[in-house]
């Protein structure tokens, strides 16, 4: 007796040794009673398969997980099945899988005896559906009206087209329940397992997945109403197609890196626009792709709107339709909570293991970043509200292991905080003489005078930060760009911890020239911004301060936002604190190299308005000229 | 009715109109390049202070019907310009003004779009719903 594994229109042939295999398969890696399998040990078992690492990815491609973004029943057996496929020696295609193959071998694991299975003729109802039909809204009609069939689980797959439109994603939590209570009730489900179809065939079997939801809607309802709670408590395994998986942010992250190695810095418009027109989909759309991605509007892309754009783009190849705004998953602070926490961990358990004082230190500089990241301007509520929330987790941690989200947490909001404020400063600029004054005066006041009484700090030992902050006091005014390596910049609430360990790591530096270079930089930069027009430099001075925080908190990986700030002396790790101080500078430098360059841009075409504005008047003066003469 | 147009330099053909209610259209289009002579006189005559905000323009009435018709010009010489039905006397200064600089967001919002090449005709969606929302406010 052959069953059949519908996976939103693709109707797989199964054997029963090839579904008992998979189910227990699946239920390995996935313990009822959730419904998908949790993407950790289904990247175990599928690298037990010792496939090839992209040869993997492409399997999850095509089985629809990474669209959906989870590995549901349907995926899970797909990409066994193409698992198999790939061990035969077959391309990892939909159509592979068509055929009779072995199972899938793991390593590690029991070893199944092959087992040949139906060919597709065998089995009733069971037809193939030809890649990416598009979808017709009357076949869609047609299907809600006569199929009667019961669709497999989550009506994805990678072949049919989906919904037109987001509002018919909220069906898909139904057929979600389905197949969610699959691996729970295989008995019960023996009869949708064979899924017969009749006349959707031909159009997107997935919109008769859709259409059939609600004709099943009711019949299931009692038994999946439990499943489906269970689906809402999961939010990591939604039906979301606009949901990230891990392994899709990892590789929209490495194609970042292969674009703009900095992850912390931004792709350019050009860049992005070549990038993505590789991937052949007209220029409307890429166009509608960047206006949803872009959310600041500044003609870049952060790592964050990179991965919401990219994942439009598969989103579109894969057949749907761009949405109208930007979902909720793609926003740019979501991503940017829910990546650069896996990426800060490794950072944040290196400094974990350096001493703890070390940790007290740059604990002092985490709160100094969130004290400064008050203090820059911003006229969104969004950054109030963050900043808000930063305080009270200030507050509220205690505990050290708890610590590293917090911070995570918090310094991922400043980021945040930092970039969109960043950004959404420039535009200002544009505009009418009076909201540049208007900025300027926001960008003034914040950022209160460098020279603060605090200069002399309680261990001021080291002189040069004293001296360094008198001799910059007119330049910082002028847009003093990245100081002295390690210590930070001379931002209002600059506590006097801060400069205690700033003065520490001062002279720890055993790469004295490095400094006298950064340091001459630093002041080369600031003679530069001088001659630029006032309104300019304040700018720029605000937004350096900007890009210091946020790089900041990616740079100094330790968390901790104790109470109280202890200003003893922490016991100095010199080579890496060296080593980060330098990371550090370096890219403070290019950050605020880019900024330069635009501010630049932006001067030079002031510049050409200005010349143009002039060679016009000095023509009008020539006219009149001639008649005063006489 | 409401009816906006953009219209960069140096060629001064719309990049984008958008008029509602759309009957009429035809009078709208013709309105609107003739206030944009209009606004090229504004220009011109203005010297210095070239980077005006807004600039009201009154007094283009025509005699069957009341219109009135703003001007707006950035510092790059785009021009935007407004029509609006005089019966509308609720339009205060100030929405224009605001409206006016909705208008110059979304359309450096647009020119910030690597995918879009000045001198298209601008159809971006969010672009679109923007304006849409805006006239829907006024009428």
């Amino acid at each position: 007796a052959a069953a059949t594994a519908g996976a939103g229109g693709l109707l797989l042939p199964l054997s029963e040794s090839e579904q008992q295999r998979y189910s227990e398969l699946f239920s390995r890696c996935c313990p009822p009673p959730e419904a998908a399998a949790g993407a950790s040990s289904v990247g175990e078992l599928f690298r037990a398969s010792q496939l090839p690492p992209d040869t993997l990815h492409q399997i999850t491609e095509v089985c629809g997980a990474k669209r959906v973004g989870y590995f549901g029943p349907a995926q899970f057996y797909i990409a066994l099945k193409l698992i198999a496929a790939a061990q035969s020696g077959f391309p990892v295609r939909i159509e592979s899988i068509k055929n009779e193959l072995p199972l899938p071998r793991f390593m590690a694991l029991k070893n199944d005896s092959e087992v040949r299975y139906g060919t597709p003729a065998e089995l009733h109802g069971v037809k193939f559906q030809v890649p990416h039909a598009t979808l017709e809204k009357n076949s869609y009609k047609r299907t809600d009206e006569g199929d009667k069939q019961e669709p497999k689980s989550p009506p994805m797959s990678p072949i049919c087209s989906p919904p037109a439109s987001p509002s018919t994603y909220q069906r898909i939590p139904l057929s979600y329940g389905y197949g969610k209570s699959r691996s729970g009730l295989e008995q019960q489900h023996g009869a949708p397992y064979e899924v017969r179809h009749s006349t959707h065939q031909q159009d997107a079997p997935s919109s008769g997945n859709y259409g059939a939801k609600p004709a099943h809607c009711s019949t299931l309802n009692r038994s999946l109403s439990a499943e489906r709670e269970q689906q809402d408590s999961s939010a990591h395994y939604s039906d979301d197609p606009w949901r990230i998986t891990e392994e899709q942010r990892d590789y929209y992250i490495n194609q970042f890196r292969s674009l703009q190695p900095d992850l912390n810095s931004f792709i350019s418009g050009s860049m992005a626009k070549n990038f993505f027109t590789k991937s052949k989909l007209p220029i409307p759309e890429l166009s509608h792709i960047w206006e949803l991605s872009d959310v600041d509007c500044d003609g870049a892309l952060t790592l964050p709107e990179f991965c919401a754009a990219f994942h439009l783009v598969v989103a579109r190849k894969n057949g749907y339709q761009l949405p109208e705004t930007l979902p909720e998953t793609l926003l740019p602070e979501y991503l940017q909570a829910a990546s650069l926490k896996p990426m800060r961990d490794c950072a944040l358990f290196d400094s974990y293991s350096e001493s703890l004082p070390g940790g007290q230190q740059t604990r002092d500089f985490s709160r100094t970043e969130k004290a400064t990241a008050e203090e820059v301007p911003d006229n969104s509520a969004l950054l109030q509200d963050a900043k808000k929330d930063d305080k009270q987790a200030l507050k509220g941690s205690t505990a050290l292991k708890t610590i590293p989200k917090e911070f995570q947490h918090l310094t991922v909001k400043t980021a945040a905080q930092e970039s969109n404020a960043l950004k959404a400063r420039p535009r200002s600029r544009s505009y009418s003489s009076t909201s540049i004054e208007d900025a300027m005066k926001k960008g003034e006041e914040p950022p209160t005078p460098p020279p603060r009484p605090q200069k002399s700090h309680s261990r001021a030992s080291s002189l040069d930060l004293n001296r360094v902050f008198q001799q910059n006091t007119q330049a910082v005014r002028s847009g003093w760009l990245p100081p002295p390596p390690p210590a930070l910049p001379p931002r209002p609430p600059v506590s006097q911890t801060e400069q205690v360990s700033e003065v520490e790591l001062h002279p720890q530096m055993n790469r004295p020239p490095s400094q006298a270079e950064e340091n001459s930089s630093a002041k080369k930069e600031v003679v530069l911004a001088q001659p630029p027009s006032k309104p300019a430099r304040r700018k720029l001075r605000t937004e350096a301060q900007g890009l210091e925080t946020p790089e900041l908190s990616p740079t100094i990986n330790v968390t901790s936002s104790l109470p109280a700030v202890k200003p003893h002396l922490p016991v100095q790790k010199q080579s890496s604190k060296q080593k980060r101080a330098i990371q550090t500078a370096i890219r403070k430098n290019k950050e605020a190299n880019a900024v330069l360059a635009r501010l630049n841009s932006e001067l030079q075409q002031q510049l050409k308005e200005v010349h143009k504005e002039r060679i016009a008047l000095e023509t009008q003066l020539e006219q009149l000229r001639p008649v005063t003469v006489l | 009715a409401l009816v906006s147009v953009i219209c960069p330099p140096p060629q001064n053909y719309p990049l984008y109109i958008r008029s509602v209610p759309t009957e009429n259209e035809l009078k709208f289009h013709y309105t609107v390049h003739t206030s944009l002579d209009v606004v090229d006189e504004k220009i011109s005559a203005m010297g210095k202070a070239l980077v005006d905000q807004r600039e009201l323009y009154l007094g283009l009435l025509y005699p069957t019907e009341d219109y009135k018709v703003y001007g707006y010009v950035t510092n790059s010489k785009v021009k935007f310009v407004m029509v609006v039905d005089s019966s509308n006397t609720a339009l205060r200064d100030n929405e224009i003004r605001s409206m006016f600089r909705k208008l110059h967001n979304s359309y450096t919002d647009i020119m910030c779009n690597p995918f879009y090449n000045p001198g298209d005709c601008i159809h971006s969606r969010a672009f679109d719903n923007m304006v849409n929302s805006m006239m829907m406010q006024v009428c």
